[in-house]
């Protein structure tokens, strides 16, 4: 820090402390951190790591079970730890903004964009209402948002998620804020939405000068963002560096390993030798109530190999599922296992088709029931399907722990509540796995967890394909994800399939349009990126 | 067992309150002919005797012994009342957590049902009823569990919906799980709570209803010793009192004895509720 009157967020030492079963864990453990004018600091770690911790602390705040518990926090050189509520009130909203992960949930349903927007300028006194009206108008329109003479005037639902973020950074901006910190502000995005968004923000906050404190898991969209770049694991610093040092040369092996996650290749399986697929979809169309939602399937999936289907929301991936599971009977078309023609409905197929065909969730916080225990949740399709009991259910339910690499004795009696979000989603696996089944569809089953965890889950299934000869249908929205572990990839938009074939034939161009947008808009791990691709696509229309 | 006890020794003092409050009336109902000095019916004494040995709350109007009425109401008034809640939540959970499963016919025919009921107003029904069947102790019983029922229906209904959205029932219903299995195992586990805490407040509102109907004429029927009627025989006394001594001014509390003993019972019943609520919710850190 040469010039420290150019300082805005100087924090020492920093100790946040949260509650669990009665005593005070730190979450934190006395970090420094500081942030000059108009500076972009990426924050990255894996869950837990405590980002959105220090991120809020950075507004004097500490959620509820938690407390900061030492050190200093000085924005701007007003002290903030242990300053009275009213002054901190001020503050927040006025000289600090956050922008959270879920623009969804954070607005209020029940009023319009722009009333939300004037809120804060009103209440801070900066601005009256009309004032702060067509000021949000101006704001809308340096974030790109359509219509920005009317956007305001709509209700959150009526707006798509990437309008929300954006809406909700405009809002952040409303009393031209010192500082924002974004909390994950893309992370619940489509890759084509996401790139909007990033270079919404990246424009407002750069011709604002706002300093900004960028939380991610994503180390690609840090690496667009941020001038300098801060590792943290489990409440400490890991190390900081400028971005392009950091992403040319890390310097400890955690960081290495961060780097390393988006490698993970492995070579493409070949089919079984019958040479007939599996599963196979002929002409499926298939809507909800008026709306259809798929039209004109045909896919068939070979044995042993891993089908990934990607698209953006909306395009009918997880439809495309329900329909192969019995849970929404197509239109018309039909899926055959095997070349014996599936009944529609999931109540009317036998019990060996329910057991060959099973699904893992997206959610596994909503997939296991949270009053089951782990020896319950694996024994029941064991008792169900194989007609288990006693010492051999026993004895299988330890077997199937050991395979998704969680100890037995640890965890055979433990609630879903009392497990982190990778090991619940590694006791789905085992689930489906436990009725000994042919053909799993993975419904997004990484999008919920951070890379480090994605990538474990990842190989974990990788493992257990080449051990039990397990054919996937893999939906996804994440291309990385479909570089990993994909033989054939299936391309969706709106409910068609625009474009399908071997991987490397589909990742090599010639590509369909939408394909092109697609693997465009994955972030890659280069500085220039963001602005490359923005240039190529204002160039190209 | 144990992490009950464990939460049981976390209780707060309110919850605790409740809980010897709630004990104590128990064993006083259980063990009625035990405890109660004379007998329930038999008149022992003059009318009106003041609070002085060997009747401690005094005699009523026929010269019957207040305290020993007081604990054989106990054993009526909650025993009937937690008969009549258990009867209810028999029948409204039953139907409340098919109609959200099996959705369709079922679920429109037990709701139109239900709502029919609840539309007329509880208290002038079962008058009404009651009037008719002549006011025996089982259809008193059945025709305010049926009353109540509706309005148990109605929450497990509704929380049955949340958990049925849930991935975990789709899991089992794709396992091919049967109907009476996923009510059973996946959806009653995480609806106790919510229904737990309804029990509560419902026995509390039986009991009140019950001491309603006997205030009215139509509930217990004497001689029974009832709170609710308790409170209807004496209730004149209030304006008749001379409070200008303590002899005499224990004739005039007479109608408060059975009416507290009712608002203790029911504050003690929600101080558990309002803690079964707060264990439910998880927010015991």
């Amino acid at each position: 820090m040469t010039d420290t009157s150019d300082l805005l967020l100087d924090i020492r030492d920093l100790v946040i402390e949260g509650r669990s079963g009665g005593t005070w864990q730190p979450i934190v453990k006395g970090i420094d951190l500081t942030l000059k004018r108009g500076e972009i600091l990426g924050l990255i770690g894996e869950s837990g790591a405590g980002k959105s911790t220090l991120g809020l602390a950075a507004m004097g705040y500490a959620k509820s079970g938690c407390r900061i518990a030492g050190g200093s926090i000085k924005l701007a050189g007003e002290e903030l730890v242990g300053a009275p509520a009213e002054t901190l009130r001020h503050l927040r909203g006025k000289r600090v903004a956050y922008v959270a992960q879920s623009a969804a949930a954070a607005f209020n349903p029940a009023y319009r964009l722009i009333r939300q927007y004037s809120e804060a300028p009103v209440k801070h006194g900066v601005m009256s209402r009309q004032e702060a009206e067509r000021d949000a108008v101006q704001l809308y329109r340096e974030m790109q948002l359509p219509n920005p003479e009317e956007i305001g005037f709509r209700y959150p639902h009526q707006v798509s998620g990437g309008q929300l973020q954006r809406a909700m950074t405009a809002m952040a901006m409303a009393c031209r804020p010192d500082l924002i910190i974004f909390d994950e502000p893309t992370t619940a995005l489509d890759v084509t939405t996401q790139i909007e968004v990033l270079a919404a923000i990246r424009k407002v906050v750069r011709e604002h000068k706002t300093a900004a404190i960028y939380i991610t898991h994503d180390l690609a969209v840090v690496a667009q963002m941020a001038d300098r770049i801060k590792v943290l694991l489990k409440g400490d610093e890991i190390e900081e560096a400028e971005t392009r040092q950091m992403l040319a040369h890390p310097r400890e092996d955690y960081t290495k390993s961060l780097w390393a996650v988006r490698e993970f290749r492995r070579a493409p399986r070949a089919p079984d030798d019958t040479g007939k697929p599996i599963l196979t979809l002929q002409d499926v169309d298939a809507s909800y109530g008026t709306l259809q939602v798929l039209d004109g399937i045909n896919l068939s999936v070979n044995r042993g190999q891993t089908m990934a289907v990607v698209g953006e929301s909306g395009s009918g991936k997880s439809t495309l599922a329900r329909v192969i599971m019995g849970l929404l009977p197509p239109d018309k078309g039909s899926v055959r296992l095997d070349g014996k023609t599936l009944s529609p409905l999931n109540r009317h197929r036998d019990k060996g088709v329910q057991r060959r065909v099973q699904m893992i969730h997206q959610m596994a916080d909503t997939a296991l029931n949270p009053k089951h225990r782990i020896r319950e949740v694996l024994g029941r399709p064991l008792e169900f399907f194989l007609g288990m009991k006693g010492a051999a259910k026993e004895a299988r339910i330890r077997e199937l722990l050991t395979m998704i690499e969680l100890d037995p004795d640890t965890f055979i009696d433990r609630l879903p509540s009392e497990l982190s979000g990778g090991q619940k989603q590694r006791v789905c696996i085992a689930r489906a796995l436990a009725a000994e089944p042919d053909f799993i569809i993975c419904d997004e089953v990484t999008s919920a967890l951070d890379q480090i965890v994605a990538e474990g889950i990842l190989r974990l299934l990788d493992r257990l394909q080449r051990e039990m000869g397990l054919t996937y249908l893999f939906i996804t929205h994440d291309l990385a994800t479909v570089r990993s572990i994909a033989d054939w990839v299936v391309v969706m938009q709106k409910g068609q399939i625009v474009e399908q074939g071997a991987k490397d034939q589909v990742f090599q161009p010639p590509h369909h349009p939408y394909t092109e947008l697609l693997l465009s808009s994955v972030p890659e791990m280069d500085t220039e990126w963001l602005d490359r691709v923005l240039n190529d696509r204002r160039a190209a229309g | 067992m144990t992490p009950f006890l464990r939460k049981l020794g976390a209780a707060p003092v309110s919850a605790w309150f409740g809980i010897v409050i709630v004990t104590l009336i128990a064993l006083t109902a259980i063990f009625a002919p035990v405890l109660a000095p004379f007998p329930e019916f038999e008149v022992v004494g003059p009318q009106y005797s003041p609070w002085a040995a060997p009747h401690y709350l005094g005699t009523d109007a026929l010269g019957r012994d207040v305290l020993s009425r007081l604990i054989y109401g106990a054993r009526n008034t909650v025993g009937i009342a937690l008969l009549t809640t258990a009867l209810a939540f028999l029948i409204g959970a039953s139907f409340g957590l098919l109609a959200a499963t099996l959705g369709g016919w079922f679920d429109m025919v037990a709701s139109r049902a239900v709502d029919v009921l609840m539309a007329i107003p509880s208290l002038i029904f079962a008058l009404l009823i009651l009037t008719i069947t002549g006011t025996s102790v089982l259809s008193l019983i059945l025709v305010i569990a049926v009353l109540d029922s509706t309005r148990v229906y109605r929450l497990s209904r509704a929380v049955a919906q949340g958990i049925l959205t849930m991935d975990y029932v789709e899991v089992a219903r794709m396992r091919g799980e049967g109907l009476f299995w996923i009510i059973r195992r996946e959806v009653l586990p995480n609806s106790s709570a919510p229904l737990i805490a309804e029990f509560g407040l419902r026995f509390c509102f039986v009991f009140l209803f019950i001491s309603a109907l006997s205030f009215l004429g139509l509930g217990l029927q004497p001689p029974i010793a009832d709170w609710g009627a308790m409170v209807r025989e004496s209730a004149r006394l209030i304006s008749f009192a001379d409070f200008s001594t303590w002899q005499t001014a224990t004739f005039g509390l007479a109608p408060l004895l059975p009416a507290g003993a009712i608002a203790l019972l029911t504050v003690s019943v929600n101080l558990i509720v309002d803690w079964v609520l707060h264990l439910a919710s998880g927010l015991e850190d």
